[in-house]
C-alpha cells in the first residue's frame, strides 16, 4: 500500500500546526484590552459580590439607581457564586483576564488580596482621608494599610443575641428578659433546651458553632470579658490561649460538653435551627434580619445585645467592603466610572437603603446615628454595640478561624484536652501571622 | 497530484478527527503539560505568574508531610483509604449485580437503569442528597436507626467514620458503570463453555469460579484500573460533603486533589498546587503499571 506515507506526513504536519497553536493558545490574556470601541460613549463595568439574596436585592437596587443618574455607565452584577467558594473564583478569574471591576470582600481578607496586588489604593481626590476619618465609622479605619485606603465599606456590623420569644415562653421563662449575663445565657439556655426520651434535641437553647459567628465570639468578646486580650498590642501575637483564654474557651465548650444545649450538626446548623423555630439563642449579626424578614417572617423574636461578663461588654464589629481591582483600574474611563459608582455605593443614600433592605448599619456616621435607626427595637441593640465594637486584624480570616474550628474538633470529637487544643490553634495562626510579618 | 477516492475518503476521516484532537491539545494537554512548568514557580493564584524556583515546591511538600498534624499526610493517606475501602467494595458489589441482573428477564431494563442512573447524576446533586440522608437525628437513616432501636451513627460528622461514608456514596455513584462492562464480558462468554462443563458434572460455584471469573479477567483489570484511578481523583464529593469543604472533620476525609484545589484557590499558592498534582500524575501512572503487571494473566483454553 501507498497510501500511509502520504498520510502519515498530513498527519504529521496536523500535529505540528496544533501544536503551533496551542503555544501562541491563551498565555495570559491582556485584561487591560479596552472594550466597546464602537461604542465610546458607553462604559460597561463588573460589579461581584458573594450569594447572599438580601444584599442581592439591595444591590440590584441601588445599581438600578446609578445607572438612571449615569446613563453612559452599565453596571454588570455578578452575584451568582455561593460564599463558600467566592474567594476561590475572584482568585480564579484573574489568571483568566476576567472577573470584576469592583468587588465586594470581607475587610479580613484584605491583606491577602494585597499581598497578591490584586487592589489598587482608592484615589484620594475621590475618598479623601479626612473625610473617612470624620464621616466613617471608626472600624473602617481597617481599610487603610500604611495610611492608603484601599477598600470602603456601604455598611458595618456588629453581633447581638438573638431569641425566640415563644420557645422562651414555652420554657417558663419571661420573654421580655433575655439574659443579660453569660451566666444567665448558661441557665436560660438550659431551661429552654428540650429533648425527647431518646436525647434527640427538640429544641436546642443555644447552639455553639465556631465555623459561624462564634470564633469572632471567642476572640473578641468572650476573651475580653474573662479579662484577657487576644492579641498582642502590636497585633504580632496571638495570646488568646491565656489564663483568661482558657477560662472563655470552657465557657464556650460547656455548651455542648456539659449543658447540652444543642449540637451545630443538627437542623443543618445553628442559622437553620434558629430559623425554624428549633433554637432558643442565637449569636449573629445584623444581616440575618434581612434572612428572617425573607425567609421565617413570622418568628416571633427579639434582639439584645451581648451579654456581659464581670461587666465587661464587648462586640465583634466588622464589615464587607468594596476595592477596586487591576483590572477596574487599567483602562481610564473604566476606572473613572467604576470610582463614580464606589462613590455612590458608600453615600448616605445608600447606606439608608442597604440598612432597610439587609439590615447592616450604614457605615457613614451620618445615616448611622439616624435617631429612628436607633429607636428601632431590632437594629437598636447592633447601633449600641457599635459603640464598644472591636474588629479582629486579620491576615488570613479562613484560616485563623479554621483553626478554632479545628480546636473545637479534637475537643468536642477526638476527646483531646481543652487546653491542649486551643495551644495549637494558637501554635497554627501564629505561623499563620509570623509567615506575614517576615514578609 | 491526484488521489485515490480512498486517499480522499482518509483525508477526510483525518480532518473530523483533528477537530476533538484540536480541543485535547487545547483544553487538556497544554494545561496538563503547563503544569509541570508552573510547578517549578513561585506562582501566586492571582498574580497569574512568579518566578522559577526549581524544586522548591517540591521540598514544600516533603516538609510537609512530616509536620505534625500535616494536610498533605492526610491527604495521601486519606486517598490511600479510599482506594483500599472503594476499589474492592466497587469490584465485588458490581459483579454480583451483574450477575443477578443476568439472570433476571422481567423488568431487566428497570433495574439497569435503577443501577446506572447514579452514575450520570452529578456529583454535587449526589452528594446534596447522602449529606440529608446521613443527617443525624433528622437524616433517614437515623430515623430508620431508630426504629430499628439501632444506635444512631454520625457518619460524615465524626472522624471515625466520615471517610467510610464518603467512600460509601462514591461507590454506589459509580457502581453503575462497573455493572454494565461486567454484564458486557458475561455475555461474551460463549454458553457452550457452560454446556460443556455441566456434561462433566460442574455446577453453581465451580462454573463461576473456573469459568466465569477467569474469562472475566480483562474486564476485571480494566475495571481495576479505571475504579483505583478514579478514587485516587476523588473531589467533588468531598467537598461536598465535608463541613464547609475543607475535607474535614479534622481532616479526616480530605483527598489529594482537594488539597490541590485548598492550595491553589483559597491559599493561592498555584505553584505548591501544580507540584501536587505532579505528584499525583506519578502516584497515577505507578499504580496502574503495576496493575497492569500482575493483574494481567492469560488463559488457553
Amino acid at each position: 500500500m501507498k497510501t500511509p506515507r502520504l498520510m502519515w506526513i498530513l498527519g504529521c504536519l496536523t500535529v505540528a500546526l496544533l501544536g503551533l497553536v496551542a503555544c501562541v493558545a491563551p498565555g495570559m490574556p491582556d485584561a487591560a484590552e479596552p472594550m466597546a470601541d464602537a461604542e465610546p460613549e458607553m462604559v460597561e463595568i463588573e460589579y461581584w459580590q458573594y450569594n447572599f439574596e438580601a444584599r442581592v436585592l439591595a444591590m440590584d437596587r441601588l445599581i438600578e439607581m446609578f445607572e438612571a443618574e449615569n446613563p453612559n455607565i452599565k453596571v454588570v452584577h455578578n452575584s451568582d457564586v455561593p460564599y463558600a467558594e467566592y474567594r476561590d473564583k475572584i482568585a480564579a478569574s484573574v489568571p483568566a483576564g476576567v472577573g470584576p471591576d469592583v468587588a465586594t470582600l470581607f475587610y479580613g481578607w484584605q491583606t491577602v488580596w494585597l499581598d497578591a496586588d490584586y487592589l489598587v489604593p482608592l484615589p484620594e481626590d475621590a475618598f479623601p482621608t479626612a473625610m473617612i476619618d470624620d464621616e466613617f465609622s471608626p472600624l473602617v479605619q481597617a481599610s487603610f494599610v500604611d495610611g492608603t485606603l484601599y477598600t470602603i465599606p456601604t455598611a458595618v456590623r456588629a453581633l447581638a443575641m438573638f431569641y425566640n420569644k415563644d420557645l422562651m415562653a414555652d420554657a417558663g421563662l419571661d420573654p421580655e428578659s433575655p439574659p443579660t449575663t453569660l451566666d444567665e445565657l448558661a441557665s436560660q439556655a438550659a431551661a429552654c433546651t428540650v429533648r425527647a426520651d431518646n436525647g434527640d434535641y427538640e429544641v436546642q437553647g443555644f447552639v455553639v458553632d465556631l465555623a459561624a459567628q462564634d470564633h469572632h465570639w471567642f476572640r473578641e468578646v468572650l476573651v475580653r470579658q474573662f479579662g484577657g486580650e487576644p492579641f498582642s498590642a502590636d497585633g504580632q501575637s496571638v495570646i488568646w490561649n491565656s489564663e483568661a483564654g482558657q477560662q472563655a474557651w470552657d465557657y464556650l465548650l460547656k455548651f455542648k460538653t456539659e449543658l447540652e444545649t444543642g449540637d451545630r450538626d443538627l437542623f443543618d446548623g445553628s442559622t437553620q435551627a434558629f430559623l425554624a423555630g428549633r433554637a432558643c439563642f442565637h449569636i449573629v449579626g445584623s444581616f440575618r434580619l434581612g434572612t428572617i424578614a425573607n425567609n421565617a417572617p413570622d418568628l416571633n423574636f427579639g434582639v439584645v445585645e451581648l451579654p456581659s461578663h464581670n461587666g465587661v461588654q464587648s462586640t465583634f464589629g466588622s464589615y464587607w467592603t468594596h476595592g477596586l481591582t487591576q483590572k477596574g483600574a487599567s483602562d481610564p474611563a473604566r476606572m473613572e466610572a467604576a470610582v463614580k459608582f464606589l462613590q455612590f455605593i458608600t453615600s448616605d443614600e445608600a447606606g439608608s437603603i442597604w440598612v432597610d433592605m439587609v439590615g447592616e448599619l450604614p457605615a457613614r456616621l451620618n445615616a448611622g446615628s439616624d435617631p429612628e435607626l436607633l429607636a428601632d427595637p431590632k437594629l437598636g441593640a447592633f447601633a449600641a454595640g457599635l459603640a464598644y465594637a472591636q474588629a479582629t486584624f486579620f491576615v488570613n480570616e479562613p484560616d485563623q478561624r479554621q483553626a478554632l474550628v479545628d480546636a473545637y474538633d479534637m475537643v468536642v470529637l477526638g476527646g483531646e484536652d481543652p487546653n491542649a487544643a486551643l495551644d495549637i490553634a494558637a501554635e497554627t495562626v501564629q505561623d499563620i501571622l509570623d509567615a506575614h510579618y517576615s514578609q | 497530484m491526484r488521489l485515490t477516492l480512498r486517499q480522499r475518503q482518509v483525508l477526510w476521516a483525518y480532518a473530523f478527527l483533528s477537530v476533538a484532537l484540536v480541543f485535547f491539545v487545547i483544553i487538556r494537554w497544554y494545561p496538563a503539560l503547563l503544569s509541570f512548568n508552573i510547578a517549578m514557580r513561585d506562582w501566586n493564584t492571582f498574580k497569574g505568574s512568579g518566578p522559577w524556583v526549581g524544586l522548591e515546591n517540591y521540598a514544600a511538600i516533603w516538609d510537609d508531610m512530616w509536620k505534625p498534624r500535616s494536610d498533605v499526610r492526610a491527604a495521601f493517606t486519606n486517598t490511600l483509604g479510599y482506594v483500599l475501602y472503594g476499589v474492592p467494595a466497587q469490584m465485588v458489589l458490581a459483579l454480583a449485580v451483574a450477575l443477578l441482573l443476568d439472570r433476571i428477564r422481567v423488568l431487566s431494563t428497570l433495574f439497569r437503569v435503577a443501577y446506572f442512573a447514579p452514575y450520570v447524576t452529578s456529583a454535587v446533586a449526589v452528594a446534596f442528597v447522602w449529606n440529608w440522608l446521613y443527617l443525624p437525628q433528622t437524616g433517614l437513616l437515623a430515623q430508620v436507626f431508630d426504629i430499628l432501636r439501632i444506635p444512631e451513627q454520625p457518619f460524615t460528622k465524626s472522624p471515625d467514620q466520615a471517610l467510610a461514608s464518603i467512600a460509601a456514596v462514591a461507590v454506589w455513584q459509580t457502581l453503575g458503570y462497573s455493572v454494565i462492562i461486567y454484564l458486557a464480558g458475561i455475555k461474551q462468554i460463549p454458553a457452550t463453555y457452560y454446556e460443556a462443563a455441566r456434561i462433566d458434572g460442574a455446577a453453581g460455584v465451580r462454573l463461576f469460579r473456573h469459568i466465569t471469573l477467569p474469562l472475566l479477567n480483562p474486564v476485571i483489570v480494566y475495571l481495576t484500573v479505571l475504579s483505583t484511578i478514579s478514587f485516587l481523583r476523588l473531589f467533588a464529593l468531598v467537598q461536598n460533603m465535608s463541613p464547609q469543604g475543607t475535607g474535614g472533620p479534622l481532616k479526616s476525609t480530605t483527598t489529594v486533589v482537594l488539597e490541590v484545589y485548598r492550595k491553589g484557590f483559597s491559599s493561592y499558592d498555584m505553584g505548591y498546587a501544580a507540584a501536587l498534582t505532579v505528584v499525583l500524575f506519578f502516584v497515577i501512572l505507578l499504580i496502574t503499571v503495576i496493575q497492569l503487571r500482575f493483574l494481567t494473566r492469560r488463559f488457553e483454553y
